[in-house]
């Protein structure tokens, strides 16, 4: 029988990956909205509006689940993680209310374009930085220079954890990682030939970023994370699924076949993801609190799976409605209608 | 002010903020639901471009109450880390469960607003419908997950170690009924009255206006019921209180005295250095009576306890009784529409729709009040007779910097949406525009 606490963990891993999956793509849209150019500019934007509108906030809601199972399941991570990485949460909080209300008050708001430019500056911007503080706070976790208590000065305790080279990098690493989910998915999305182009060269340039800083946050990485990422036994097989990933990625979209490639760079998200927790295990927060030592009794732990897994009974089949409605494929053969409504 | 005040602050202002995005998110899509079942039963467009209108300030509104709440669930612990490495496996299942009913809420939410060409008129409705159903489950867990504060049960404490948690039990605490129900009640009563109030401000300049007379007629039969309900589900709260929460009674009365024929205060003013309470209408016994259903019956009161346990007195009475003010009004309200409507003058009583006007903002100021009675009222604790509100609070320094952040993204924010319901729902011209 599989420990609690261990399935629990998985659980966990799940919804951040769905988390990364679809609300990390959401962050990457708002991305290539900041970044959009050239003729097409307004009709890239509509499209990533588009795609993102009906699902948005479903997709925002697998971090909150998270969070939930964070706090209910592992309760001494969740008050070490919202104690000393208080600060770069605080940013993620403020990226995260800017981002939501932005974005619904240009779709929702009066048919003038400077409010419409207004606000989807605004989203764009929040969209963007986000990621970064979502990294960092994971790249903190992984590092290890959490104090054990809050014993020190301002600074030493409640910023050296988080601000340094290598958390910096995996937040870069994190942004890249959606702006590249993003700019794939919406291959799919687009409207238009000009505006599939304009995405698969996004997607294709932004491949070799994510692959850039991969190498960048391995080489920052302290030589005992390094060595987790690069030598346990799970380690190898899913860096070499992570590369083949990333590869046949780059070859699809080369030749232009949009579903399968946004089937590997999910996977490729995937992997990565499963890769660093893999390596982070039995950490829940490197190099004090375990997994084990951070569990909330297992009869509560075990209560949760089983809210849990009836819950996903309402969830599963609601998700897949929302999608097949609203997915690439319900879009298929339908324009753009511009503005959203 | 000291970094535990400016977490209290941060903590209530968000709590506040939320509030009113969370209930309106919990009744706005009844609301506009019955809009367009009316518009598929009748066929008539005013009830569509009400449904529209509706649909689109719900969009505005959910998304920033969705926002708000997960500022929420990080502040928790941002805040209150203390508190939720002991709350957290013990209230965690109705938060999980909350998560799911957001999980709907969003995902039908999402199918409604942009599923108007995609999905069947049925479907569509029963879209709408599921968002109405899973907000109403959400503000119930939250709600239970508050009322275990009030009256914490399901663990056992050895130390400072918590043992023996039960989950269930603790979801099923003693405040959770009540709680939840005046809740639901506060929801539906202070968004129907809000809207009828605004299409009554229109109805008094055009009091034949169709568009408008329908939505005051969906806002009314939203709003008035519950609002006629509210004082049973109060008693019943209140009871619990008296129960489980003595001081937290004593403070929303008034009640210094331990005595027996205690009377029910109207009003007043409670001068917690003198220990009294100045220019309140009194009723002799009424308080006793209300509490144990006898006049006679001893209420005790804040001198038998310690003064570091105290509530801040002078704010929850006030607070207590503007909320019961509010309610009484609300409730004479439904009848007087009930009269009005048998009579039928609903469109036609000038002094009926005033009233409506009048009254917009009540029900929200009475939520807010209620919920700073509930809040405040448990204060020192956290967790009532478990945990202090001050060793809760995070250790992090410099919390001003934080308060002053989330202060002036709210006030933008409370702007910015104000201005804009105003101009997509309330002024736009009724016509085709999708």
């Amino acid at each position: 029988m599989i420990d609690a606490g261990v399935a629990l963990s998985l659980v966990l891993l799940l919804s951040l990956t769905a988390y990364a999956l679809l609300g990390g793509a959401d962050y990457g849209g708002g991305v290539w909205d900041l970044l959009a150019t050239g003729r097409a500019a307004e009709r890239q934007r509509a499209t990533i509006a588009h795609a993102i509108g009906p699902v948005w906030e479903a997709n925002h809601v697998w971090l909150i689940v998270a969070i939930v199972v964070l706090f209910t399941g592992f309760p001494r991570a969740f008050a070490a993680v919202s104690t000393y990485l208080h600060v770069p949460l605080l940013l993620v909080l403020a990226g995260i209310v800017f981002r939501g209300s932005a974005f619904v008050f240009r779709a929702y708001g009066p048919d003038d374009p400077r409010h419409e430019r207004f606000w989807g500056r605004v989203f764009a911007i929040a969209s963007s930085a986000t990621p970064v503080f979502l990294g960092v706070v994971v790249g903190a976790i992984t590092e290890g220079r959490l104090p054990e208590r809050p014993d020190g000065a301002f600074t030493q305790i409640f910023v050296a954890p988080w601000l340094t080279p290598f958390s910096l990098a995996v937040g870069a690493f994190a942004l890249a990682l959606f702006a590249y989910l993003a700019a794939v998915y919406l291959t799919l999305e687009a409207g238009d030939d000009d505006v599939r182009a304009a995405f698969r060269a996004r997607a294709l340039i932004s491949s070799l970023v994510v692959g850039i800083l991969a190498a960048t946050v391995l080489l920052l990485a302290i030589a005992d994370v390094r060595r987790a990422l690069t030598t346990s036994a799970w380690a190898l097989p899913l860096h070499v699924a992570t590369a083949a990933c990333a590869v046949a990625t780059f070859a699809l979209l080369w030749v232009e076949r949009y579903h399968a490639a946004r089937v590997t760079a999910a996977a490729q998200v995937v992997f990565v993801l499963w890769g660093w927790a893999a390596a982070q295990y039995p950490y829940a927060i490197r190099p004090h609190l375990t997994v084990a030592a951070a569990s909330a009794p297992a009869n509560v732990q075990v209560l949760l799976l089983q809210v849990l897994g009836v819950g996903a009974l309402f969830l599963v089949p609601s998700l897949l409605y929302l999608f097949g409605i609203f997915g690439p494929r319900g879009q298929q053969g339908r324009r753009i209608a511009g503005r959203i409504r | 002010m000291t970094d535990l005040l400016y977490a209290r602050w941060q903590m209530g202002l968000s709590l506040a903020f939320h509030i009113v995005f969370a209930v309106i998110g919990m009744a706005m899509p009844v609301m506009m639901v019955a809009a367009e079942a009316a518009w598929v039963r009748s066929g008539r467009a005013e009830y569509l471009e009400l449904a529209r209108r509706w649909s689109r300030g719900t969009a505005i509104l959910f998304a920033v109450g969705a926002v708000s709440g997960t500022v929420l669930s990080f502040e928790l612990g941002l805040l209150w880390p203390a508190f939720m490495e002991v709350a957290g496996p013990i209230i965690g299942m109705p938060f999980s469960l909350e998560g799911f009913a957001f999980f709907l809420e969003a995902i039908f939410l999402g199918l409604y607003l942009y599923g108007w060409q995609k999905l069947s008129p049925p479907a569509h409705i029963a879209a709408g419908v599921t968002v109405a159903i899973g907000g109403a489950f959400s503000g119930a867990f939250v709600v239970a997950a508050n009322a275990w504060m009030n009256t914490p049960t399901g663990f056992r404490l050895v130390g400072n170690t918590v043992v023996d948690v039960d989950p269930v039990a603790a979801m099923f605490n003693a405040a959770a009924g009540a709680q939840i129900v005046h809740m639901l009640l506060a929801a539906y009563a202070a968004v129907g009255v809000a809207v009828a109030g605004i299409h009554a401000w229109f109805l008094l300049k055009d009091p034949l206006d169709q568009f408008h007379r329908r939505a005051f007629t969906i806002a009314l039969i939203v709003g008035l019921p519950a609002s006629l309900l509210q004082p049973l589900a109060g008693d019943w709260a209140a009871g619990v209180v008296t129960r489980t929460q003595p001081v937290k009674l004593a403070a929303l009365e008034g009640q210094f005295a331990t005595e027996s024929h205690a009377p029910l205060r109207l009003g007043g003013l409670p001068d917690p250095e003198a220990r009294v309470t100045r220019y309140a209408v009194e009723i002799p016994g009424g308080l006793s009576l209300l509490a144990y259903g006898d006049p006679a019956a001893t209420v005790v009161g804040l001198n038998d306890v310690p003064r570091h346990l105290w509530p801040p007195v002078t704010a929850v009475h006030l607070a207590f009784q503007v909320m019961v003010g509010i309610g009484s009004w609300l409730a004479l309200l439904a009848v007087w529409a009930a009269v009005t409507q048998w009579r039928g003058r609903l469109f036609a009583s000038r002094s009926f729709l005033r009233a409506m006007v009048f009254s917009t903002a009540l029900g929200f100021i009475a939520l807010e009040a209620g919920w700073m009675v509930t809040e405040l009222g448990r204060q020192p604790w956290a967790i009532q007779g478990v945990m202090k509100t001050a060793d809760a609070v995070t250790p992090m320094p410099g919390l001003r910097v934080p308060f002053a952040l989330f202060t002036l993204v709210y006030i933008g924010l409370a702007v910015v949406v104000a201005r804009l319901i105003r101009r997509t729902v309330l002024e736009t011209a009724p016509a085709g525009a999708r």
